[in-house]
């Protein structure tokens, strides 16, 4: 036990401490309050930008489907309806498959099978937008259009209240289309979510079910999902958020029309989509950039509900 | 010594010569944006002038040269005299080019069939909804029209395209005029949109019975089935540069105030009947002077010698006597602080 190094404990005077403790924390706290102002910031000028449409228009605005840049009459009316009509379809597409996949990977797969198909759906979800929207345009689109559509028209077309949905020409673009492209780009999202808190499900629940005889499925009906409703609804509005402000996959896909269509096959027009397109020839001062700016604070709207909907029920359990 | 010396003084000659390559930016319509690459390249060897474009779009040229964010603003559509004068800023004009027709229909090839104007705008209005409409068949006697629904694909971004496109339409249809009107973008009535002359392209080769508009040389590039359309004095014409050329020497260049003149639907009897020049907007009060005169310096030398350029890739040059009083334009209009004239 001969010499052993120790250090010299120099403490810094207390006060240059204390100074040092008080920059630091005044940094940390710039930099947190810095994204509130940013976000702040971001609707502030959206509203401002806006409001000169928002005045001209009134609340009208928010479901006038007129966009007519020549009589300067605008309407956030197709748009709108667009992105909700896009959005909710592809979670009716996504949803179930997202179900499948996580209910796969959580209970049945073998376990050296699941590493690689989680990681090949989060890889999906790296995926950049203008991809999809390419492989969307060049893949898919013919196929809807010479298969798909003409099939559904033939099969539901003529059914009662419904058919209507699935009649129009095949041109392969449309809300059918974009809401497909869009299923496809969100499913990682909420299956990766759906694994990750169907794996929350503390074992010795299930195992009980099991014990008492149940199959995987009324383990899953009774157990997990119900365990995780909450959760699972939190992600769903994850891939719903992140449907609503999808543009240039969109974009490639749906036909870009500010016309309101009764048919699934007939083309249309989202908030991001338009707002992509129009916005370089667009006049400053002009009320079409208003519009557009006007556009844009409605859909920070949306998607903050949203969201602020998604982390209400994604927050964790506290009991 | 001295000999090392000199030596060195010319080496930094030539390369303070070289570095002097100046620079002048300039940003707007897309459609000449590949001649002005073009031109940038042959003038940054022959006069050193380096020309940054951003092919931003017409209504951002318009904006950015309103600000003085560059030294020259570019636009598809003439901006009126009003919001000149407002912004002192000369409008004048570069190349030409052609808007045509793009179809996709089996069987039948490049520039056979026959459009009447009125038919072009009646299609676009969702009236004449089949390919082998009587109208169609009649003005195509003998052309095997098949029995599939005419899809029209429009741009669906704002474009300098679509309003010259509109703008023939409006000419020719009163009904276009009274229900749509012209505009770099417009509320469409029928068909899908497509983003640039290059999603317009796919979009109609992907749907059969499709038809579309692009750019002339964007069509001819491509080799996309281009179409005739009949003209004011009733002929049908092939889009062919020879016509474009017909419909640019009809132009009344000296009423157009502004250079703005009207190309669209000239009397000429071969005249390709939708045809518009591009314009450069260029402050008349400039704040920096050198900038603006290399910019004046700039388009003198493209004029001279850009016409081979212009014609390579499908554009048409201005006519010689539009190119000299655009020279007595930019003599007369613009001026630094003290009065002179930029240009000489």
């Amino acid at each position: 036990m001969s010499d052993v190094a120790v250090l010299p404990f120099r403490p810094a005077s207390r006060r240059a401490a204390a100074f040092g403790d008080r920059l630091f924390a005044f940094l940390a706290m710039s930099a947190g309050v810095l994204v509130l102002v940013l976000l702040g910031a971001i609707i502030v000028s959206l509203f401002i930008g806006g409001w000169p449409s928002f005045r001209a228009f009134g609340l009208p605005f928010l479901v006038n489907t007129d966009w007519d840049p020549v009589q300067n009459v605008f309407g956030a009316g197709v748009p709108v309806f667009g992105t909700l009509v896009t959005a909710v379809l592809a979670l009716l597409i996504a949803v179930p498959l997202a179900f499948g996949i996580a209910f796969y990977l959580t209970e049945i797969a073998p376990g050296w099978f699941r590493r690689p198909v989680g990681t090949a759906i989060e890889l999906l979800a790296a995926v950049p937008s203008i991809i999809y929207g390419m492989w969307g345009f060049f893949v898919i689109v013919p196929i809807m259009g010479d298969y798909v559509e003409p099939f559904l028209t033939d099969q539901l077309g003529d059914l009662p209240v419904i058919g209507g949905l699935f009649q129009g020409a095949p041109f392969g673009t449309g809300l059918l289309t974009a809401a497909l492209i869009l299923a496809v780009m969100i499913i990682p999202f909420i299956a990766a979510t759906m694994r990750d808190v169907f794996n929350t499900v503390p074992a010795v629940f299930k195992e009980s079910a099991y014990g008492v005889g149940c199959t995987t499925w009324e383990v899953m009906r009774s157990i997990v999902v119900p365990y995780t409703r909450a959760s699972v609804v939190g992600g769903i509005m994850l891939g719903l958020g992140r449907a609503l402000g999808e543009t240039m996959a969109v974009t490639f896909v749906i036909g870009n029309t500010n016309r309101i269509t009764t048919s699934l096959f007939g083309p249309g027009n989202t908030i991001a989509s338009i707002v992509a397109l129009e916005f370089p020839e667009s006049q400053a001062g002009s009320l079409k950039l208003s519009s557009l700016l006007a556009l844009g604070f409605i859909l920070f709207v949306i998607s903050f509900i949203v969201l602020a909907i998604s982390r209400l029920l994604l927050r964790p359990r506290s009991a | 010594m001295k000999l090392i010396s000199t030596a060195l003084a010319l080496t930094l000659a030539a390369f303070t010569a070289t570095a002097q390559a100046q620079q002048i930016t300039g940003a707007g319509a897309t459609f000449p944006a590949p001649v002005y690459a073009k031109w940038g390249e042959a003038a940054k060897a022959a006069i050193g002038i380096e020309l940054n474009y951003q092919a931003i779009g017409s209504g951002g040229g318009q904006n950015q040269i309103i600000n003085r964010t560059v030294d020259f603003g570019a636009s598809d559509a003439p901006v009126d005299a009003a919001k000149l004068e407002q912004n002192h800023l000369l409008q004048f004009p570069t190349v030409m080019g052609g808007v045509v027709p793009i179809v996709n229909l089996p069987g039948i090839d490049a520039n056979k069939l026959k459009l009447p104007s009125e038919l072009l705008a009646e299609i676009y209005l969702g009236k004449i909804v089949k390919w082998n409409d009587p109208k169609l068949v009649e003005a195509n006697h003998g052309l095997p029209l098949p029995n599939l629904p005419i899809a029209p694909v429009y741009r669906a971004d704002g474009s300098g395209t679509t309003f010259v496109f509109t703008s023939y339409l409006s000419a020719v249809s009163p009904d276009w005029k009274a229900q749509v009107g012209a505009a770099t973008s417009v509320k469409w009535v029928a068909g899908n949109g497509a983003k640039g002359n290059d999603g317009v392209a796919a979009t109609v080769k992907q749907v059969k019975g499709g038809i579309g508009y692009v750019e002339f040389a964007y069509a001819t590039q491509n080799k996309l089935t281009t179409t005739q359309l009949r003209n004011k004095a009733g002929h049908f014409v092939a889009p062919t540069p020879a016509a474009f050329i017909a419909a640019a020497n009809a132009g009344d260049w000296k009423g157009a105030a502004n250079y703005a003149v009207n190309l669209i639907d000239t009397a000429a009897a071969d005249a390709w009947p939708i045809v518009s020049p591009t314009f450069i907007l260029l402050p008349t009060n400039p704040q920096d002077v050198t900038h603006s005169a290399n910019v004046i310096r700039f388009f003198d030398f493209a004029y001279k010698n850009g016409g081979d350029i212009a014609k390579s890739l499908d554009y048409i040059a201005l006519p010689a006597a539009v190119q000299d009083a655009v020279r007595s334009s930019w003599r007369s209009e613009i001026k630094g602080p003290d009065g002179a004239p930029v240009w000489k």
